[in-house]
Order: structure tokens, then C-alpha cells, then sequence
């Protein structure tokens, strides 16, 4: 009888193929589905054709992609041949579950021998095309990535976009797109004009229903997603660890610095969005803003441990603290969660945070590492010491592939909640070890 | 979820499972909390026009019956206006075929004047063995046909769909770009998705695009009667008594003899559910969302020890057991909440087998069985029995098996009066 802890999404490995001119956002979806399914715990790499060019042939000019230039074609097609070798390792021996093959694939030829690699290797595949005739758009994507790309280190903006512009050209005339009949069998999802229209065609399992469903969330409206814990609360200032206390003092002192650096940030059409626990209704409270109250983003329940400080840990459940130094991520509390819980608890969120515009999220150490693990595409290894301290408000706005972080600190003192990995994680080990790294609390 | 309230509005010729897609909708968002509420024109037509005579009513030169059925519309759609602006309702779900561009237009502009956002739904098929197939499931039993055999139902039907034919526009993507949609084709192997608008239609673009009408069977049951159901305690995690030991084993043999295709098998990660899956000898996937209601404080307990040490917690629980949440527990409100993506993939799913518990059998009950949150904590989910719930026209046929193992009771009727010693379970403990 096998047993999975986890649901499973999909028996095969899954080959996301993307297909579209350059600059129609195929690597900006590559990164970011990529940082999406390994975050909901499915190993995911991104394979970018760009890249294995560049790894073999310093970058001239367009001509290099012009479709009557030879020697660049098989140059072009060693590269795309080596770059789905890597896959094939990846799927059989790194543990990987789905590959997202970055590149145009704009020929009928080209997709139909890479479907028929995946048939023969017992892959499933997923296309996902681009499809933008929005000049201004185009010349956003441009500015934002192309530009700066290592392929233009020594050229200036205009000569820049100018050879850019007729690489396209050299794509537009063997384009091939998607069709509505002849492709009929291929399972894929065709976005249009940065998803004002989608068409999904034979969604085959649960992983491409959820791939989807997560394409048809995100936007690339200009935004920010403001992260901050509660004030320091009372609880914190014992050095106990979760339970549904209010806010200390400090705290909040904290909650209305908040509000006043809100307002200063003149926020368009701002959401607020809270737990369900005192002590982050209490820091929204002093925002003047209404706001939203999620049960998902309750602090991590920390069961049998819960209102305990670090020392009371040790001294009733030794071995337990010991396990949980050894793999916070996994570890579950008896009768509470593990941060594995929580990122799946936090699914929808994170769904309604990609959906949203301007958002301010007032959440607990435990969720917001979570939701920073996220954003910041941070492993499940780092992801439960990412460092959160109270009263640091954090701006993430999305820039080219990734995101922009201010630490904003209140001024405004609170204990520290930090505790780093002990060097002893044996659960044979002295309680003198086990608490060498616990924060000073009163 | 949304500030506006949310006109959905079907399209599609007949028998395109418009409103099999309404219904389902419907419970599903009420389910999760959404007040919602379909109107079909049909029946409104099927009021005014007492008697059903042939499909020459709907010949696009009637000029009698289409003055009727605009009445009709027009009356549907004076009840949708009532119920999203006056009686609390979200979402209403206005169902009718919708065919031409011109009556969009109507009902576009119907729900700009009292601030609703439209959605449409439209389903196109033209795949004869499917259309069919519609017909025959729920056409022909239709108080439409009740006086006629199928054959002349038949032929009436095919010849009323013609009559939608000939002025059928479908949404376009050029004339109706600005329009938020999705067009189901094929009973879903392909979808066309145009500019959603906020979450709830982001929701529902999920939900249609995971269901399915392939035939199969969902069966429930509960773990077999554990050692904590002897004692009449609640919550815990604890293992099978010899009894339902014997129920997993008779599982299994049930199983095995419905001989049932691929069939896939869920657990929650308590032992109980995984102590009984094991007896079933196929491979078992634990979801963590199917544990049981935490009862928090009162874990562990039994409703004589609740009812001492927590009377008020008790009595509150009695006054709203759906929205109750028991002190650092959950409540009924919240199973649903996290029992959501269960939903989802049950709908994606084929032949399965949920072993589960009391609290959360009661929510995929409800779920299947469009109960109300009122009725929901009280569905009676006995121990040692499988409900095998099979989807047939617009509902779900319900067979109980009872697998002839003795086990308590752990069913607790609302009582008379809230808290009351009176209504304590009596348990065989």
C-alpha cells in the first residue's frame, strides 16, 4: 500500500512549454510559475534557451537569429537539444516534477518535436502561449528587461532597441501560433494580450487545472504589497510563543506609526488585510482603513507548545524542540502545524494577493516568512529563519523578474522573536545548547 | 467576496446543459458561503403558459409566443433585481438561452441601471451523441413532455431547437470583447475566458473549468468506530475498536465487490481514516484538510464534561452549531472554508472513496446534497455506513449501505432546548 502525506498532483513529469515572439513575457511567466510551484511544494526549474545560447556564442547582432543564417540555425538547435537533455536529468535524477522550457518555439516543427521527445520519455505536456499586439506593451517589456539584457552590455538604449525590434522580425515570419484545429489535441492555454482573454484547451490533471488557474490570477499592473507583523504584543515581551494576546504598549505606539507611514506613502485604493487574532486587529485598528479579516493568516498553531516560552519548551518536550531544529520546515507541533501547514493554508492567499493591486498584509512571524518565502522565492531550507522582526514594515513591489524590498523600521523598540538554528540540533543535546540561541525576553 | 452583486447570465442553445451548469453553480457557491439563487426562464414560462402543446411555440414568427416569453424574462429578471438589491443575494444565476445579441444587450443594460456586474456562461456543443444524451436525461421527463412517449418528445425537442438556430449569435470575440465570460465548448475541452473582473468570477471560472460530466460514483463513509466513539468522547486521535476493525474489513470487501474502475481512495491523516483505508487494500492518498473539527478546549471530551465544565460553550453551540467555533477550535464555517479544495478536486476526479469523519462527512454532504448551513450539522452520517452518491440528471442518487457492524451512536439532534442535559447523546458506552 503506498502511503503519500501529500496529495498528489500528477503521476508523470510535466513539460510546460512556452511559445510566443520575444518580449510577450515568457520568461516573466517561466520565473514566476516556476517560483509558484515550488513554493506549493512542487520541484519546479525553469529551462531558458536565452541562456544556453549565450553560454556558447558571445551575442552580435540580430542577424544571428535572421531564419536564412545556417550556421546559427544549428547553433540554435544543438542548444535547444542540450537544453531538454538537462530536462530529461532533471526529471530523472534531481527529483524534479515539472520543467518550464523557456523559448519562443514559434514553429509548428519545433513544438512537434518536442512533443514527440516528451511522448517517448512518458512526459505530459503543457504549452503556454503569449500572444500581444499591443505596441506599448511590447516596448514596457522591452525597456524593462531587453535592454539590460547580457546581450546588450556594450550597446546604449536605442541601438539597443533598434536591434531588438528586428529580432522580432526575424520570428514574425515563421510564427506559428497555437491553432484552434490543428492543435486541437495538444493541452495549452493561449494568453492574450496580458490576460484580457484566455483560451484553455484539454486541461489533462490537476497540476495543469491549478498551472491555469494561477496564470489567470496574476497581472502585471504596477503595485506594492506592504508585509509587517503586529505590534510587539503581550505575549512577545514573556518571550511566549503564540496564543491570542493584545498589543503591549510598545505596540501600540507601533500601530499608530504604522498608520502614519501609511498615509505618507499615499497609497491609491490601499487593502488591509489582517489575521483573526487580536493582536493584528488591534495594529489595523489604528490605520483609520477598513480591513479584511482572513483565519488563514492566523499564526502557525504550535499545539501542545502553544503560550510556552522557549525554556518551559525545553524543559516539558526536550525531544520535540530537538526535532524541530532539525527540520523546522516539516516539523509539526503535537497537535498543531507545520510551516509545510501553512503554505498550504496560505494557497489562497497568496492566490488573492497576486489578484490584487495595492495591499497591505498585517500577519505573525511564522506567516510572514511564508508569504516573504514566496515573493522572494526562498527555499523551504531558508524560509523558517527568514528574519521578520517586530515593527519593520516591508514594501515589496515587483520590478523586471523578481521584486524590489524596503525595510521600513518605525523606530519604535520591541524584543526580538528571532531564533536562529542552534549548533546542536541532537536531541541528545544539553538544554544549555538547545537555548544558546533563544532572544532575550522579560 | 465582491461589493456588486453578480449577474450571471447562461447562454446557449437548448439542451447545452445550461442548466445543469446553473444548478451546479448555484450549490456550489452557496456552499461556500455565497448567497445565490438561479432563475430559470422556463419555469417561469411554463407558469404562464399552463399547457405545453408543441415547439411551434417557439417559432421565431410566433409573434404571440415571443410576446410571452419576453413577459417571462422580464418577470425573471424583476425577481433577480429583488432578490440581489432587496433580499441579501450575491450572485443570481438568470438562465435562459440567450441567443441573440439583442437580448444581451437587454439584460446588459438591465444590470447597469441597478449597479450589478454580468457574467455570462455559454456553452456550445455540437456534438450530436451529447445532445442527445441531454435530451433523453432531462428533457424527455420534463412536465414539458409528460403526455407524450419519447419518440414524439424527441422529434418536438430537435424541431425546438431549430427555432433557436437560425438567429443563434454567439459571443463573438471582436463584437463582444468588452464582455466578461467564459464559453465552455464541448462540454469542456476547450475554454474561452474574456476580461473577469474581481474574484468571485475568477472563483467561477475555476469552479466550470474543473467539473466534468463523465459518469462515476462518489462513495462516503466514516473511519470505522474508534476507541474515543466507545468512550462517547469527541475529537482526538485515536485508533479502531475491534468493531471497526471489522467494519474496515467489511469495507473492503464491500469495495471490492462493486468492482469498481480506477478508483481512487482518500483518508485524513488521523489513524482512524487510515486504519480503515488499510483494510481496503488500495493505495490511499491522506489529505490533511479531511481531518476531523477541531473541538479545540473540548478535545478529548465527552458532552457530559463539555456540558460541565463549558455550559455557556455548549449552549452557544446548540443556538448556531454552524458558526459556533469551539474555543481555540474551528467551527462548521470553517471546515467548509478549508474543505474547499477537497471539493475541487473531487469534481475533478473520477470513481473515489472519502473516508473521513462525522463533521466533515456532513460538509461533502451538504456540498453534494445542496443542504442548507442550518441542516448541515445535523445530516445523519452514522458510523459503518457508505453513501454511494452517483451525479444523475441535476442531482445526485444517494444509496446507503449498511455494512451490519454494531457501532455507538454518535449522532447528536439539535435539542429542544439549548444545553440541555436532556439532550445528551445516550451512547451504548
Amino acid at each position: 500500500i503506498e502511503l503519500s502525506s501529500v496529495p498528489q498532483f500528477t503521476n508523470s513529469p510535466t513539460l510546460i512549454v512556452m511559445v510566443g515572439l520575444p518580449a510577450r513575457g515568457k520568461t516573466y511567466i517561466s520565473k514566476k510559475l516556476t517560483r509558484y510551484l515550488n513554493w506549493i511544494g512542487v520541484p519546479t526549474k525553469v529551462f531558458n534557451l536565452g541562456q544556453y545560447r549565450r553560454e556558447v556564442q558571445s551575442y552580435k547582432s540580430f542577424e544571428f537569429f535572421r531564419p536564412d543564417n545556417e550556421e546559427a540555425m544549428q547553433i540554435r538547435k544543438a542548444c535547444a537539444s542540450n537544453a531538454l537533455k538537462d530536462v530529461v536529468i532533471y526529471f530523472s535524477k534531481e527529483h524534479g516534477q515539472v520543467a518550464v522550457f523557456d523559448a519562443t518555439n514559434t514553429t509548428r516543427e519545433r513544438r512537434v518535436s518536442i512533443v514527440s521527445f516528451a511522448k517517448e520519455k512518458g512526459y505530459k505536456v503543457f504549452f503556454v502561449e503569449s500572444i500581444c499586439d499591443d505596441p506599448d506593451i511590447i516596448a514596457q517589456n522591452i525597456a524593462d528587461v531587453k535592454v539590460s539584457s547580457p546581450d546588450y552590455l556594450n550597446c546604449d538604449k536605442e541601438e539597443a532597441l533598434a536591434d531588438f525590434l528586428k529580432r522580432i522580425e526575424c520570428y514574425k515570419q515563421t510564427y506559428v501560433p497555437l491553432d484552434d484545429e490543428k492543435d486541437r489535441r495538444l493541452s495549452y492555454i493561449k494568453i492574450f494580450n496580458v490576460g484580457s482573454r484566455y483560451l484553455v484547451n484539454c486541461v489533462q490533471d490537476h497540476i495543469q487545472s491549478r498551472i491555469v488557474y494561477y496564470l489567470m490570477n496574476i497581472h502585471v499592473t504596477p503595485r506594492s504589497i506592504y508585509l509587517s507583523r503586529h505590534g510587539e504584543s503581550n505575549m512577545n515581551l514573556l518571550g511566549r510563543i503564540g496564543g491570542d494576546s493584545g498589543l503591549s504598549p510598545r505596540g501600540h505606539k507601533y500601530a499608530t506609526a504604522l498608520g502614519t507611514f501609511i498615509k505618507s506613502q499615499h497609497i491609491k485604493d490601499l487593502k488591509v488585510w489582517t489575521s483573526h487574532m487580536k493582536r493584528t486587529i488591534q495594529t489595523a485598528e489604528h490605520l483609520g482603513i477598513p480591513y479584511e479579516q482572513w483565519k488563514a493568516l492566523n499564526e502557525i498553531d504550535a499545539g501542545v507548545c502553544e503560550e510556552m516560552t522557549y525554556e518551559e519548551i525545553q524543559d516539558n518536550h526536550p525531544e520535540e524542540f530537538a526535532l524541530r531544529d532539525q527540520d523546522k520546515y516539516r516539523y509539526r507541533y503535537p497537535k498543531g502545524e507545520s510551516y509545510e501547514d501553512l503554505v498550504h493554508r496560505l494557497e489562497p492567499v497568496i492566490m488573492e494577493l497576486e489578484r490584487q493591486e495595492n495591499v497591505l498584509v498585517v500577519c505573525h512571524q511564522a506567516v510572514m516568512r511564508c508569504l516573504l518565502a514566496y515573493l522572494l522565492d526562498k527555499t523551504a531550507d531558508e524560509l523558517p529563519y527568514l528574519k521578520c522582526p517586530l515593527h519593520t514594515a516591508l514594501k515589496l513591489t515587483p520590478v523586471a523578474y523578481g521584486c524590489k524590498v524596503e525595510h521600513v523600521f518605525l523606530n519604535i523598540e520591541a524584543v526580538n522573536t528571532h531564533r536562529e538554528r542552534p549548533g546542536n540540533v541532537d536531541v541528545s543535546r544539553d538544554p544549555e545548547e538547545a537555548l544558546k540561541t533563544i532572544p532575550d525576553h522579560f | 467576496m465582491t461589493n456588486c452583486p453578480t449577474l450571471i447570465v447562461t447562454v446557449g442553445l437548448p439542451a447545452r446543459g445550461k442548466t445543469y451548469i446553473s444548478k451546479k453553480l448555484t450549490r456550489y457557491l452557496n456552499w461556500i458561503g455565497v448567497p445565490t439563487r438561479e432563475f430559470n426562464v422556463g419555469q417561469y414560462r411554463r407558469e404562464c403558459v399552463k399547457i405545453y402543446k408543441s415547439f411551434e411555440f417557439f417559432r421565431p414568427d410566433n409573434e404571440e409566443g415571443l410576446k410571452i416569453r419576453q413577459q417571462c424574462a422580464s418577470a425573471a429578471l424583476n425577481d433577480v433585481r429583488q432578490y440581489l438589491a432587496d433580499k441579501g443575494g450575491q450572485v443570481a444565476v438568470f438562465d435562459a438561452t440567450n441567443t441573440t445579441r439583442e437580448r444581451r444587450g437587454t439584460i446588459t443594460a438591465f444590470a447597469e441601471q441597478n449597479g450589478f456586474k454580468v457574467f455570462f456562461v455559454e456553452s456550445v456543443c455540437e456534438d450530436p451523441e451529447v445532445i442527445a444524451e441531454n435530451i433523453v436525461q432531462v428533457k424527455l421527463g420534463s412536465p414539458d413532455y409528460t403526455n407524450c412517449n419519447t419518440e414524439e418528445a424527441m422529434e418536438d425537442f430537435k424541431k425546438r431547437i431549430k427555432c433557436y438556430e437560425n438567429s443563434y449569435e454567439t459571443l463573438d470575440e471582436v463584437l463582444d470583447r468588452d464582455l466578461s465570460y467564459i464559453k465552455i465548448m464541448d462540454v469542456g475541452r476547450r475554454y474561452l475566458v474574456n476580461q473577469v473582473q474581481d474574484h468571485i468570477q475568477s472563483r467561477i471560472v475555476y469552479y466550470l473549468m474543473n467539473i466534468h460530466i463523465t459518469p462515476r460514483s462518489i462513495y462516503l463513509c466514516r473511519h470505522g468506530e474508534s476507541d474515543l466513539n466507545v468512550k462517547g468522547c469527541i475529537g482526538g486521535d485515536s485508533g479502531l475498536s475491534p468493531r471497526g476493525k471489522e467494519f474496515a474489513n467489511y469495507l473492503g470487501q464491500f469495495i471490492q465487490s462493486q468492482e469498481i474502475s480506477d478508483l481512487k481512495v482518500w483518508t485524513s491523516q488521523m489513524k482512524r481514516t487510515i486504519q480503515t483505508a488499510e483494510a481496503v487494500s488500495v493505495p490511499y492518498e491522506q489529505w490533511k484538510a479531511l481531518n476531523e473539527i477541531d473541538a479545540g478546549v473540548c478535545e478529548e471530551m465527552m458532552y457530559e464534561e463539555i456540558q460541565q465544565h463549558y455550559p455557556l460553550e455548549f449552549a452557544m453551540r446548540d443556538q448556531d452549531k454552524y458558526r459556533y467555533r469551539y474555543p481555540k477550535g474551528e467551527s462548521y464555517e470553517d471546515l467548509v472554508q478549508r474543505l474547499e479544495p477537497v471539493i475541487m478536486e473531487l469534481e475533478r476526479q473520477e470513481n473515489i472513496l472519502v473516508v473521513c469523519h462525522q463533521a466533515i462527512m456532513r460538509c461533502l454532504l451538504a456540498y453534494f446534497l445542496d443542504k442548507t448551513a442550518e441542516e448541515l450539522p445535523y445530516l445523519k452520517c452514522p458510523l459503518h455506513t457508505v453513501l454511494k452518491l452517483t451525479p444523475v440528471a441535476y442531482g445526485c442518487k444517494v444509496e446507503s449501505i449498511y455494512l451490519n457492524v454494531d457501532a455507538v451512536n454518535t449522532h447528536r439532534d439539535r435539542p429542544e432546548v439549548a444545553g440541555a442535559k436532556e439532550a445528551l447523546v445516550s451512547n451504548a458506552h
